[in-house]
């Protein structure tokens, strides 16, 4: 980690109060996030991926609400921040592209409406120079003739071209970070190959950092730098993208990986996880995979913490794969 | 889209055509109205004349082929009452009771959609559950009923504005308009507002439903993280979007303020066609009937085709002809 | 601590096994207001089926009513020392009596057109869901247009071409309002068609009359006792309104509606009782009758059972 941290999550919960009860959509998420990096933020639907996304937006609404912790971007504090705060940043240092780019994007207004509002939303220009930015913004992201695409509306772009045009948004403002929620899940693969390669090239180009929201772990493979898998609201592994997806220690993070077909080992069996996420208003104590874990015994009752096990790498087990079972003790 | 637009223009003159018919025959079944001008000292012969001179007399077919050609020239007939055309005297009521009816449009607009809109983006506050139970009341009392309780409370019990009448009318380009003098302002507030009451229920229901729904959309929430002031996104995203239903209903309700316009006029005696078709049914003024219900028709197939216009100027999927997904 | 086995799914509340009757019953009873709309209702309906025994007196026995009575205010007495507790109207009837004499008639012409409507608009929806093609066709578009039209409009037109009369009225409510229940049941009776039971029942080679009978329609019954609730509200403020035009009731069937009417000359002079009390038993009838449909929709809808 040599280059600058730009931003610092440490403990961030965020729970939704429901009448049911209290689900613990994030419970104790830490990580960090350096200038030009890409972090892939991988779990299945209701691990909580996406509430962390939009926590970092401050775009959790009622009866969701960021209970604890801290959200450091560069030098400011953004948990605690009132509506108004959180406006200001929001688009102009950190952005946000979303899954369905079908939705994303209002249908009822043109382009350059869209574009044009959200430089103005943050910088005092003139309309014609904020136009101008909108459309060096959309020949940034591959989009042929900006010029005359600037005065369509959303429903005469393809799926592709319209995520393109999210993703020329979010950038309008340079923002130190991107949080990208599963921005190419709902695309052809040959497109969704194209945006990764754009998004790369940006990363690299300009020291933007992003958080990749994800459930595809060959995107994250070929993608990130860095990998953050959750479980039922917390980090269950964390690591550099290879060497966690080369030898995970935690046993979800292998049950994720077993389960996804790969050219290398046509013919065997996919494995499965057996069994169901927990739901989030009634977690079990201890560690919330014991349930489904082939691993877990009486330890597991007790929840784990995040262990630095190797450099740069951390997990939540009781029972690593990959290392001797009694280097990390049964001490519970 | 043009042969779109020729169906639908062909269709429109059918549905005159049908009606034509109903009121024509319909009209024919009400008491023979030869009577009303019969006098006792009128012997036979003086009823045969009446009755020729009124055109009565011919087959009822005939009547009806006279009445088609006639009011393709515009001649829907004398009144009976009043010895005059029955579409001039139809026409010469029409600026007031379409005045009444913008009026009640503009209320309905005016006041439905930041109430609506309130309720929509605060559906648990007490504000908008006291709206919400408002528009429930607006819905189910009946519009003669809430007009009575409008005369007694303003213009009886608290003097504030009078109860029937236009008051003071100034001419433009030769029509008779209340809205510009204060006397005529004062005398339009309480028919319009009645006559507004069931519209106003109607777009609170529409903008709020519109609205919570909106919200809820993805296009919302990326505009949230545009980080957009909260004034841009309900001003812009959410109103355009709910706009368009909202617009489309209310233009397509036109017509039926027109319709309703029959019980206020009745009750603040506002000297529109309503109130003159009303009168017309109790003294069995034939032409003036049928003269109105063709005038109604002709107005719901004309405002059906501007909302569709309207329609496909505010929604671009619509004008393009093609849709999004 | 951890001694117990956790679930490993949500948390599944136990449900009790009602009957489905039982369980309408307890969603309708949700809302206290329904509840007393409900108590209302039956007390307006009650009031109108007994009028003839729980009146003060009968207002349209002229041995009985006297004009010198005529506008008195409520609480007044009459020379024969009787209290009209809601005061007199023009002629002197007692109020309260008129009102619920009132109430009856009114009742009636709503419910009957109600009724009737329902059932053409049944029978006609059902032809067209289950006929199909052309039929459908011609029909639900007669539908569409006539749906296009205020049924105030509509039942104007036919008054003014049919003349006075409860018959006269109850026909012009019933042409206002069949569509409703056409387009209603159609839509219902579609969902139900397509089901594979009743392809299922036709390969049996059950009859037409019979597959209609007994398996598409008890399953728009629902939606038909909730729409008829709502139209029957709409029927009685329709007829007030007519009758209040003066182009419904005569004078000899004295509804609701022609009550206010008849008072509507005396407000001005601020006599408002012999217009405003018939109006808040209109009212409460209508408003009573939307709560208890609007509550009925919620309960029936099995989408939104929870």
């Amino acid at each position: 980690m040599s280059r600058e941290t730009i931003l610092e999550v440490r403990d961030l919960r965020t729970h939704f109060f429901t009448k049911a009860g209290v689900a613990r959509a994030v419970d104790g998420v830490s990580f960090s996030l350096a200038r030009g990096e890409v972090l892939g933020l991988v779990g299945e639907s209701g691990s909580g991926k996406t509430v962390t996304g939009f926590s970092l937006m401050g775009l959790v609404d009622p009866p969701g609400r960021l209970v604890s912790g801290s959200i450091r971007l560069g030098n400011e504090e953004l948990a605690g921040l009132l509506e108004e705060g959180w406006r200001r940043l929001r688009g102009r240092r950190i952005a946000m592209i979303f899954q369905d780019p079908m939705m994303t994007l209002n249908p009822v207004l043109r382009i350059d409406t869209q574009m044009i509002e959200a430089i103005r939303a943050h910088v005092d220009i003139s309309r014609s120079a904020a136009r101008e930015r909108a459309r060096e913004a959309l020949a940034r992201v591959g989009i042929p003739s900006p010029d005359e695409r600037l005065s369509a509306y959303p429903h005469q772009f393809s799926g592709g071209m319209r995520q393109r045009v999210a993703i020329a948004i979010a950038l309008l403002n340079e923002p130190d970070v991107i949080v990208a929620d599963e921005p190419t899940t709902a695309l052809d693969v040959t497109i969704q190959a194209q945006i990764l390669y754009e998004v790369q090239k940006l990363c690299a180009e300009t020291g933007l950092a992003m958080i990749w929201i994800t459930h595809d772990l060959a995107v994250v493979g070929g993608l990130a730098d860095r990998v953050a898998v959750m479980y039922a609201g917390r980090i269950v592994e964390q690591g550099p993208v290879d060497a966690v997806l080369d030898a995970p220690y935690h046993p979800y993070t292998h049950g994720l990986i077993g389960s996804v077909p790969s050219q290398n080992r046509r013919g065997t069996r996919l494995t499965q996880i057996p069994g169901m996420a927990p739901s989030l208003l009634a977690l079990p104590e201890g560690c919330s995979f014991a349930a489904r874990c082939p691993r877990a015994d009486a330890a597991c009752k007790v929840l784990p913490d995040l262990l630095e096990l190797s450099a740069g790498r951390t997990a939540r087990c009781h029972h690593p794969h990959g290392l001797v079972e009694t280097t990390v003790g049964e001490d519970a | 889209m043009s042969v779109f637009i020729l169906r639908r223009l062909l269709q429109s003159v059918l549905v005159i055509v049908a009606m034509a018919m109903i009121v024509f025959f319909g009209v024919h079944l009400v008491g023979d109205p030869v009577y009303m001008f019969i006098t006792p000292d009128m012997d036979q012969q003086d009823i045969e004349n009446v009755t020729r001179a009124l055109g009565l007399d011919r087959p009822i077919w005939e009547q009806f082929w006279l009445f088609i050609v006639n009011a393709l020239s515009g001649n829907l007939g004398q009144s009976f009452i009043f010895g005059e055309p029955a579409l001039g005297l139809i026409i010469q009521r029409m600026p007031a009771t379409l005045e009444l009816a913008f009026a009640a449009l503009l209320m309905a607009i005016v006041i439905g959609i930041p109430l609506g809109l309130y309720a929509g983006l605060y559906p648990d506050s007490v504000g908008a559950k006291t709206i919400m139970a408002g528009s429930i009341l607006g819905f189910s009392l009946p519009t003669f009923w809430v007009g009575i309780m409008m005369i007694m409370v303003f213009a009886v019990m608290l003097g504030w504005l009078p109860s029937t009448g236009r008051g003071s009318t100034v001419d433009v380009f030769g029509i008779r308009v209340s809205f510009l003098t204060l006397d005529g302002l004062r005398h339009l507030a309480l028919p319009a507002l009645n006559l507004a009451l069931l519209k106003i229920s109607l777009v609170i229901r529409l903008t709020r439903a519109g609205a919570r729904e909106a919200m809820l959309q993805d296009y919302i929430k990326f505009a949230r993280a545009k980080g957009l002031s909260r004034s841009r996104i309900v001003g812009v995203h959410l109103m355009k979007n709910i706009l368009i239903p909202v617009v489309t209903v209310l233009g397509l309700e036109f017509g039926s303020l027109i319709a309703f316009s029959v019980v206020t006029e009745t009750i603040f005696a506002w000297p529109g066609m309503g109130k003159l078709l009303i009168e017309s049914i109790q003294q069995l003024d034939r032409p003036i009937i049928v003269a109105y219900l063709m005038m109604i028709v002709f107005l719901f197939v004309v405002i059906n085709l501007v909302v569709d216009i309207l329609y496909s100027i505010l929604d671009p999927r619509v004008r393009l002809g093609d849709r999004g997904q | 601590m951890a001694s117990t086995e956790t679930p490993i799914a949500g948390i599944a509340a136990p449900r009790r096994a009602d009957t489905p009757f039982r369980r309408f019953l307890s969603d309708f009873t949700d809302s206290r207001l329904a509840v007393l709309a409900a108590i209302g209702l039956a007390i307006v309906i009650l009031a109108a089926l007994l009028a003839p025994w729980i009146s003060p007196q009968n207002p349209y026995d002229l041995a009985v009513v006297s004009v010198f009575d005529a506008r008195l205010p409520p609480g007044s007495q009459s020379m024969d020392g009787v209290t009209f507790w809601l005061g007199t109207d023009g002629s002197g009837r007692d109020l309260l009596s008129a009102i619920l004499y009132g109430l009856r008639i009114s009742l009636s012409v709503g419910v009957a057109s109600a009724a009737i409507a329902l059932t053409i608009g049944m029978i006609v929806g059902l032809v067209a869901a289950y006929a199909g093609g052309r039929t459908e066709g011609v029909i639900m578009r007669i539908v569409d247009i006539q749906l296009s039209l205020p049924a105030v409009l509509i039942a104007l037109i036919l008054l003014a071409i049919l003349g006075k009369g409860i018959d006269k009225i109850i026909i012009a409510l019933v042409i206002a309002q069949w569509a409703y229940y056409a387009r209603t049941v159609r839509a219902s009776a579609l969902v139900e068609r397509r089901r594979e039971y009743v392809e299922a029942a036709a390969c049996l080679g059950l009859s037409h009359a019979r597959i209609v009978f007994r398996h598409i329609l008890p399953n728009c019954i629902a939606p038909l006792i909730v729409v008829g609730t709502v139209q029957t509200a709409h029927a009685i403020a329709l007829e007030a309104t007519l009758s209040f035009l003066g182009v419904g009731l005569p004078q000899t069937e004295p509804s609701l509606g022609l009550l206010i009417a008849n008072g509507f000359d005396y407000m001005l002079s601020g006599k408002y009782w012999i217009s405003v009390f018939p109006g808040v038993a209109l009212l409460i009838t209508i408003v009573t009758i939307n709560i208890v449909g609007d509550q009925l929709r919620d309960a029936l809808n099995p989408r939104l059972q929870k």
